[in-house]
């Protein structure tokens, strides 16, 4: 919206004076907030941050040594999750927006479930979690398979892995229906006019048109699914492990949940602080980049789009 | 027509239509040749399914039947999240071993407990009498959600005002990104920086007895809700029709009197939806509150003392607890009690964004 056109010529009224300060600090208190969150972590964290503590095992009862099994354990996690959740989203939101009827029941279920599932709390996806994946499915794996030994049926990789996948559902499904939405309908009344079938065009000529879109909606559900804790506390996470998790059904180290052993279980917190810091440093670079290459590829698609529909 | 084949041959070099000009390459897959000599006059309005002498082939449409199935997950993922927490606080109403230790009317009522001088709502399920009173739980949630909301909500709104209403493009092309990285810092981190840096801080300045408390925990708290509120808000104030502004312009009005008198008014389904999808957030997160917060379940008012919520009750302690058994089931039936308000919650907000859209879309 342009305001140059609006503007009255004379002076500003003091009341736009009052409203544009107070509205103006509360915009520059946010961005302070965030300053200060960021130059905190950077500073106390960068000394720290090496070479070794990206590649080393913990030790010292977690006051020496790195990170290592964590990132990778987080870089599994997210892995095995996007797996699970793009295709089951890109699904929905091609269902959502190129099969259903705006108005029909179904339709509007499935809205209110995409909706909802987006405000659900982690932790009760954390129960979610441990009462279905775990115990129902993988107890009932462990009774079929493995005459009841434990071997699926307690809190392992594969089980986070799909909890997080139910949770960063619906931020796949947004994105992926925006992206539908932006592709033009010229390109569609083409596709059919040469013939293609609804599936074809589909196919062939919206979903390559939507991969940045879809790419987006992928990267904020992996920063999502690498920042959350909740979820995996009673699904997988483990403080320390001696060694990587080598089978789905290990568990695992996650970065989030190592800043929080760390901030609230270390019994010396001045030794595990600079350690703490790096690690916080670790996961905030790796959710920022996430979220900026989320930020680049959208706004490119943005200009492509703008630019081929003239 | 034939469109049947899925990986069809490539005509090589059609002579270029200049209306497909700008179409993708995918769109020459579709064998055309048919089409094209029969093409008649009213082609767009007519599916082009109408045209096809065949079914679609099986894969085609066993895909279509796969993304149909898939569609649901969302349904299926809501309706299995309610059955399985609810499935595991059943016991709770029809247990009687589990009656024995707690009951849903000792949950919510006031009990005499041996030991205590007068009746008294207590949470402390792990002594030698388990106690189970909900209460400095519930109390202690919306003390920590109402100092978010609090903090979150003007600041939000007066964000959203600065950036849709005042701030020129440059201005934007910043404060958004920001907000957007602000909504990107995982929860942990928030918890983590409450921990260390602010509880330290809130300590120093107004010197509270407990380092941990509402207050600490609910400013944080604020730092998750503000890019929830501020994201809504803002897209609400800018689809206020310009018809609108300029309309109040031409009455006279200052830019102050059209915000505050024109287009809040009009955006006020939205802004109160902002409100509903924050108050959601606040209520259900975990990890903020359960790291500043100081997890002491007391019933008092008091922002500087230490509080125990709903979600970080369960998170601390579903990790000790015996499988089925009393604690275990009570820590379900708070997580059904978070599920059914969140969802009512994010239920009226979202109902509130489609009649604000419904309205925009009319009045533009």
């Amino acid at each position: 919206m342009s305001r140059s056109s609006l503007r009255p010529s004379r002076w500003p009224h003091v009341g736009d004076v009052v409203l544009w300060l107070a509205t103006g600090l509360a915009t520059l208190l946010v961005l302070v907030i965030l300053a200060v969150i960021l130059i905190d972590v950077i500073r106390n964290g960068v000394p720290r941050l090496t070479l070794g503590f990206l590649t080393k095992s913990p030790t010292d009862g977690m006051t020496a040594g790195g990170i290592f099994p964590a990132i990778f354990g987080t870089v599994a996690l997210v892995i095995l999750m996007t797996i699970a959740a793009l295709p089951a989203g890109v699904a929905t939101a091609i269902y959502l927006h190129e099969y259903a009827r705006p108005t029909a029941f179904a339709t509007r279920i499935v809205r209110i479930a995409v909706n909802n599932l987006a405000g659900v709390p982690s932790i009760v996806f954390g129960l979610f979690g441990l009462g279905f994946f775990v115990q129902f499915v993988g107890g009932g794996m462990d009774k079929l398979f493995y005459d009841g030994d434990k071997v699926f049926g307690q809190p392992a990789l594969i089980w986070a892995a799909l909890t997080m996948a139910v949770l960063t559902l619906p931020v796949v499904i947004v994105a992926t229906e925006e992206a539908l939405s932006n592709v033009s309908p010229d390109v569609r009344l083409a596709s059919a006019a040469l013939g293609a079938t609804k599936f074809q065009t589909i196919a062939r000529v919206v979903l390559p048109q939507a991969v940045p879109g879809i790419m987006t909606g992928a990267i904020l559900a992996i920063s999502r699914g690498a920042g959350e804790v909740a979820p995996i506390l009673f699904t997988g996470a483990a403080y320390f492990l001696p060694t990587l998790p080598h089978s789905l059904h290990d568990q695992f180290m996650q970065l989030g949940y190592h800043v929080y052993v760390l901030a609230t279980q270390s019994p010396d917190v001045d030794a595990t602080r600079p350690l703490l810091y790096a690690t916080v440093l670790v996961l905030l670079v790796l959710t920022f980049a996430l979220n900026a290459s989320a930020i680049v590829v959208r706004s490119r698609m943005r200009r492509h789009l703008s630019r081929s529909h003239g | 027509m034939n469109g049947n084949n899925l990986e069809p041959v490539r005509l090589p070099n059609r002579a270029p239509r200049p209306t497909l000009a700008s179409a993708p390459s995918g769109v020459d897959t579709a064998s055309t040749s048919s089409v094209s000599a029969e093409r008649p006059e009213t082609m767009p309005s007519q599916s082009p399914r109408r045209l096809a002498s065949r079914r679609p082939p099986l894969v085609e449409r066993t895909t279509e039947l796969a993304i149909r199935v898939l569609a649901y997950s969302a349904v299926a993922a809501m309706v299995l999240i309610l059955i399985f927490i609810a499935k595991e606080a059943w016991p709770l109403l029809t247990s009687a071993t589990i009656h024995r230790e707690v009951t849903l009317a000792k949950m919510w009522f006031i009990q005499q407990w041996p030991g205590y001088d007068a009746p008294e709502h207590i949470w402390q399920p792990v002594s030698e009498i388990p106690k189970y009173g909900v209460w400095p739980l519930i109390v202690g949630t919306t003390k920590v959600t109402l100092i978010a909301m609090l903090v979150a909500v003007p600041l939000a709104i007066s964000a959203a005002v600065f950036v849709s209403q005042y701030a020129g493009h440059r201005t934007r092309e910043i404060v958004k990104p920001a907000i957007e990285f602000l909504a990107g810092i995982p929860s942990v981190v928030l918890g983590f920086f409450a921990l260390m840096v602010m509880a330290s801080w809130f300590q120093d300045t107004f010197g509270f007895d407990s380092r941990l408390n509402a207050l600490v925990a609910g400013v944080a708290l604020s730092f998750a809700v503000i890019p929830v509120v501020f994201t809504v808000c803002e897209e609400a104030l800018g689809a206020v029709p310009r018809s609108y502004v300029e309309a109040s312009a031409a009455l006279g009005a200052a830019r102050w009197q059209t915000i505050t008198r024109v287009v809040l008014p009009a955006a006020a389904p939205g802004i109160a939806a902002s409100i509903a999808l924050g108050l959601g957030r606040a209520f259900g997160e975990t990890m903020i509150v359960l790291m500043a917060s100081g997890n002491a379940a007391l019933l008092s008012a008091n922002p500087a003392e230490s509080v125990r919520t709903l979600s970080a009750t369960i998170a601390a302690e579903l990790a000790e607890v015996v499988f089925g058994g009393p604690h275990y089931t009570v820590l379900f039936a708070l997580a059904v009690l978070l599920f059914v308000v969140t969802f009512g919650i994010n239920f009226i907000g979202d109902q509130a964004i489609a009649r604000m859209k419904r309205r925009m879309g009319v009045a533009s």
